[in-house]
């Protein structure tokens, strides 16, 4: 489990590293531009850190990811996935399957939407991570990575109600929310890990 | 001498909250304790937990700290900075819901008069629209 963890942090973490220039200029579309440089610090903060975070159990390893972000991000993200990460962590047991990580995630996703006083459909990373959360249980990475791009997607359309893309108003229509693009790129880096590709 | 609610300032901009916390000192003067803070980790335009915390601990006094903000992330951040507060402190740490700059002066002038934390929040958050 070790090895696996170690993975799964190293992948999620480098993904969105990869693609911090993406995420920034989705942010700069329609909120302040930094969401990229702020996920890239947080999450460099958290590959420097992999030897003593992947040495935990997998709920301690989680906390610690969270913590890292909230005290490395720098913008509202860092408290949000600071939030999901450590909740996650917090919920999770020791027995890890598809059902405790969804309900894992369900518990994590409630405090989400409180620390960012948001729900689905204000165009943000909750809209990528609810849909998600619907369909772990069910153990289906093929499906859970179709709705987490689905999901993405479906931001496109939507009209911002939080953060900084709603000082935008009907401006901030016909953009991806660069938040639900990251929730996107994370879940896709765990799919691509429990698959064996990463 | 009674302690005053103490006030922090959190902006995105190290300038902008040392501006505002300028402000307070000429207009309300040293009876308050006033701490701001500005900018992410790395010192760029942003806010950072780690160093809301430390300000929030430079204005301590028993009867709380008010805090004012500029933007979405500076509320964000600074609800969790205090939620990473010790217990006993958690509950005398308020984000006002005010424009920063008008906010921290009324808040300060409030505080100077010993008022309670709430009536310093109150004070603060008249000058919001609702």
């Amino acid at each position: 489990m070790t090895a696996d963890l170690r993975t799964l942090v190293d992948t999620v973490a480098r993904r969105v590293v990869d693609h911090a220039d993406e995420l920034t200029r989705l942010d700069q579309a329609i909120g302040d531009g930094d969401h990229g440089v702020n996920m890239r610090r947080g999450l460099e903060a958290v590959l420097a850190d992999l030897d003593a975070i992947a040495a935990k159990p997998a709920g301690d390893a989680l906390k610690q990811v969270g913590t890292t972000l909230v005290m490395k991000v720098g913008g509202a993200s860092g408290p949000l996935y600071g939030t999901l990460f450590s909740e996650f962590g917090k919920t999770l047991g020791p027995e890890i399957d598809a059902t405790t990580v969804a309900a894992a995630l369900a518990a994590a996703i409630e405090k989400v939407k409180a620390r960012g006083k948001s729900e689905t459909g204000q165009k943000t990373m909750l809209d990528v991570l609810v849909p998600v959360q619907a369909v772990v249980a069910a153990g289906d990475l093929a499906r859970i990575r179709a709705v987490a791009a689905e999901s993405a997607a479906a931001t496109v359309p939507m009209k911002a109600i939080r953060g900084r893309a709603s000082f935008l108003g009907e401006r901030s229509i016909g953009h991806m929310d660069p938040g639900a693009r990251s929730s996107q790129l994370i879940v896709e880096a765990v799919c691509d890990v429990l698959e064996g590709r990463a | 001498m009674t302690d005053c609610v103490g006030i922090v300032i959190v902006s995105h901009s190290p300038l902008v909250a040392e501006g505002a916390a300028d402000m307070v000192r000429q207009m309300v003067g040293d009876e308050v304790r006033l701490a701001w803070c500005g900018g992410d980790p790395d010192g760029g335009l942003g806010t950072s937990v780690g160093a809301i915390l430390e300000a929030i601990d430079r204005a301590w006094t028993e009867k709380g700290v008010a805090i004012l903000v500029d933007l979405g992330g500076a509320e964000t951040n600074s609800e969790m900075a205090i939620e990473m507060l010790p217990e006993d402190r958690q509950g005398r740490v308020v984000v006002c819901n005010a424009p920063i700059v008008e906010g921290a002066v009324m808040a300060a002038t409030e505080a100077s008069g010993g008022a309670t934390l709430d009536q310093v929040r109150r004070t603060a958050e008249e000058l919001s629209p609702h």
